[in-house]
């Protein structure tokens, strides 16, 4: 079989040579975020200005190269020029003239584009050394924002599908198996059971016919590691997927991508279209005899498709609910036959641990956690974006350094880590390093790898509350534990951010957790009552603040606000009596007035009304 | 929320889509997708007639499918259709005060027969509907 498989260096050395042709190349960021930023404009600007020019560089012409997400989405648009070792952040239309006139022509960097270290207030040139790139070990995103993702050749040209190519070389499924247990990988979608295993039971029922599907549904809130991979590496993506596939002998996948991610998919379209095309996927891969198809399901909004029986329902044009395990996919998954669900993260990871070995992968992380992971970092943080580190990096790391710190200079208060099902960590957990097991010690989870950084001013009750509207909302309704349970945790928690909770909402809500974790199906359930149970666990003060004092710490919740008059400082003009909506001011001209508390619903019209500043809130 | 029907609906166009997607049970999700482009919502008939057009499936089975995912819609949707980010992200940077600030523009926004009268208040809306009975008496 191997006398006949292609010679993929050879291939990779041909699409070498035609990039170096492309002369001076121009990385701009066409991933979601700087797309939202105008990076398109940005690109047809590069185009116009950039078609006739002579770089400084001597190179022949100049090429503008539309890549996938950089991951520093706080700074975008971002445009990479690597011959010239310049990073530009927060480009607009209008300085793209300037970089093609001062830097691409005279050699001149344009200063003021560049990026500035908050630490040490200078300009900093290379990717390499902006503080949030320096601190990560990119694997799964290593080429996202380096290639264009929407060419085949281009992923070529830095080793794509030769992982692919070792494994059908080899020819032993077994060995692809063995590589990846020794590796130690562990499913990137939340849940951390090791990779290794889950390819072991299902290649235990080869024979017939088999499924890989990927599970593309991202639906935490505040994760979109997945969605980068897709937008921006899809051919490593489908790489693992089909390795995947040789090793548990199937010959048929889907991808399940939520229909939220339209740029994922169209990519994922395209990419899918080329490598069938050029005889990397389909028929006879490589010139081998393996086949391996790709179908793309687009999900349709339900959070709850994330749960793999659940995802398996959906694919088959059902509700996607979840059933009891076992039968587990190993044996029966979709359409009644053998399945192989994996998550796109863990799925990126693999052409790598092929190529590079197991050992290679095994070196990074902890004992347990092998590798490095992606985390979406939001919040309240200085760099946000989406970044990728060994296992067991400190959470002082990841805020501080490869953050750059809290914004505005205000007090770190907590991580909201996994989403929807994780928790919180304090500050007390800042130098924890950050692996599956330490996290669930901790009362919470790598899970989805969503990372939302809080200060002072952010109010946890309400962020706990915000979780669990989310998960109300998105519980299928199968097990009335979960579907009542969370409604019913919700309302207390709507309760208490207005006011009018009672102590005894706080034994009741760690009852009723115990119910929804205890009395639900699947991970949903199980883990809904996370984010309510670790910041009662750190921030039961907040909670009885809310409810004794009937006061919120962090200034948030508007129920809680009160507006009053200061006397001394009030003229009696009525202004403020006249923009209230609600008739809640009283006063005679030239008196000092004062609010009825009883009817104001703190709109904060009087506040912005008022010429001599006597109205405050607090 | 009751689903709306609608006669007159353009059947040619569900057929061509029923078509492309070979009468497929497992394709029912992407079937509604495609079906939603065409007329913004899922009109209740239209899913009645995909129910009895593929084997297997039942209008009741459709039903449940467009009610269980978010994406669909059983009402028709306005012209303009606003969505907040309220991801986790967005609502820790303050994404409330942005929706409040939509709300307080278009509030409330009332809609009759699909013409939208927006910035509606008590005494406006008591107009709007005595025009409306004045042209049906007028009938």
């Amino acid at each position: 079989m191997t006398a006949t498989l292609i010679d993929i260096k050879a291939e990779q050395q041909k699409v070498k040579d035609a990039i170096k042709a492309q002369g001076l190349r121009v990385l701009v960021c066409a991933g979601t975020g700087c797309v939202a930023n105008g990076s398109l404009k940005v690109i047809e600007k590069f185009k116009e200005l950039g078609a006739d020019v002579r770089p400084m560089t001597h190179q022949d012409k100049v090429t503008i190269v539309p890549t996938g997400c950089h991951g520093f989405c706080e700074q975008g648009v971002l445009v990479v020029i690597p011959d010239l070792d310049v990073t530009y952040v927060k480009v607009h239309v209008e300085d793209v003239e300037e970089i093609v006139e001062s830097h691409i022509k005279e050699g001149k960097p344009v200063e003021r584009l560049l990026y500035v270290d908050p630490k040490t207030n200078e300009h900093v040139f290379k990717n390499e050394e902006i503080n949030f790139y320096a601190k990560q070990t990119r694997t799964t995103l290593a080429n996202c924002g380096e290639i264009n993702a929407e060419s085949l050749d281009e992923a070529l040209s830095v080793g794509a599908y030769q992982a692919l190519h070792k494994v059908l070389e080899k020819g032993d499924s077994q060995w692809v198996i063995d590589e990846i247990t020794k590796s130690g990988l562990r499913g990137r979608g939340g849940g951390g059971f090791p990779t290794g295993l889950k390819w072991k039971f299902t290649a235990a029922n080869r024979g017939g016919k088999s499924y890989v599907v990927c599970n593309g549904d991202e639906g935490d809130p505040g994760a979109f590691m997945d969605r980068s991979v897709m937008e921006g590496d899809p051919h490593k993506l489908l790489e693992g997927m089909a390795i995947a596939g040789y090793a548990i002998g199937a010959d048929e996948a889907y991808i399940y991508v939520r229909a939220e991610y339209p740029l994922a998919i169209h990519r994922l379209r395209v990419a899918i279209a080329e490598a069938e095309k050029r005889g990397y996927l389909g028929n006879n891969i490589m010139g081998s005899d393996f086949n391996f198809t790709i179908h793309i399901k687009e999900g349709a909004g339900a959070f709850v498709c994330g749960e793999e029986t659940a995802l398996i329902a959906s694919i088959e044009g059902e509700r996607g609910m979840p059933r009891p395990k076992p039968p587990f996919p190993a044996n029966k998954g979709l359409f009644g036959r053998p399945t192989l669900i994996n998550n796109v993260e863990t799925l990126a990871n693999v052409a790598p641990i092929i190529l590079k070995g197991a050992d290679w992968f095994s070196s990074m992380g902890t004992e347990k956690s092998k590798g490095t992971k992606t985390f979406a970092l939001t919040g309240e943080v200085n760099n946000t974006g989406l970044i990728e580190v060994p296992m067991g990096t400190t959470l002082r790391e990841i805020v501080f350094d490869i953050g750059g710190g809290i914004r505005g200079g205000k007090k770190f208060k907590a991580v909201q880590i996994g989403g929807p099902s994780g928790g919180c960590l304090t500050e007390e957990h800042l130098d924890l390093p950050m692996d599956y097991d330490n996290l669930i010690a901790a009362g919470a989870m790598v899970g989805s790898g969503g990372l939302v950084v809080m200060n002072e001013d952010t109010c946890i009750v309400e962020v706990a509350r915000f979780f669990m509207n989310f998960t109300q909302n998105e519980s299928c309704g199968k097990c009335v534990p979960c579907r009542e349970g969370t409604k019913n945790m919700l309302k207390i928690l709507e309760r208490i951010v207005k006011g009018k909770g009672e102590m005894k909402d706080l034994e009741t809500l760690e009852e009723l957790a115990v119910a929804v974790k205890d009395g639900s199906l699947c991970g949903l359930g199980k883990t809904a009552p996370n984010p309510v149970l670790s910041t009662l666990k750190y921030f039961r003060d907040e909670y009885i603040a809310h409810i004794k004092d009937k006061r919120c710490p962090a200034g948030v919740c508007e129920a809680m606000k009160t507006i009053h008059i200061v006397e001394e400082l009030c003229k009696g003009c009525t202004k403020c009596a006249r923009n209230c909506p609600v008739g809640a001011i009283e006063g005679t001209v030239r008196n000092p007035h004062h609010i009825d508390q009883s009817k104001c619903i703190k709109c904060g019209a009087c506040l912005n009304a008022c010429p001599f500043k006597a109205i405050r809130q607090n | 929320m009751s689903p709306q029907t609608h006669a007159g609906l353009d059947y040619s166009k569900v057929d061509e889509i029923l078509a492309n997607y070979g009468y497929e049970k497992s394709n029912l999700i992407a079937i509604l997708q495609k079906v939603q482009e065409v007329f913004r919502y899922l009109p209740l008939d239209v899913m009645t007639y995909i129910g009895t057009k593929i084997e297997g499936l039942s209008p009741a089975t459709v039903y449940g499918v467009a009610t269980f995912y978010a994406q669909f819609s059983l009402e028709p949707k306005g012209k303009y259709e606003i969505k907040v980010c309220d991801g986790t992200a967005c609502h820790v940077r303050g994404s409330m005060p942005v929706l409040n600030a939509v709300y307080q523009c278009l509030n409330p926004v009332v809609v009759v027969n699909g013409k939208v009268y927006p910035q509606m208040t008590a005494d406006a809306i008591k107009i709007v509907i005595a025009t409306i009975m004045n042209e049906e008496e007028g009938k």
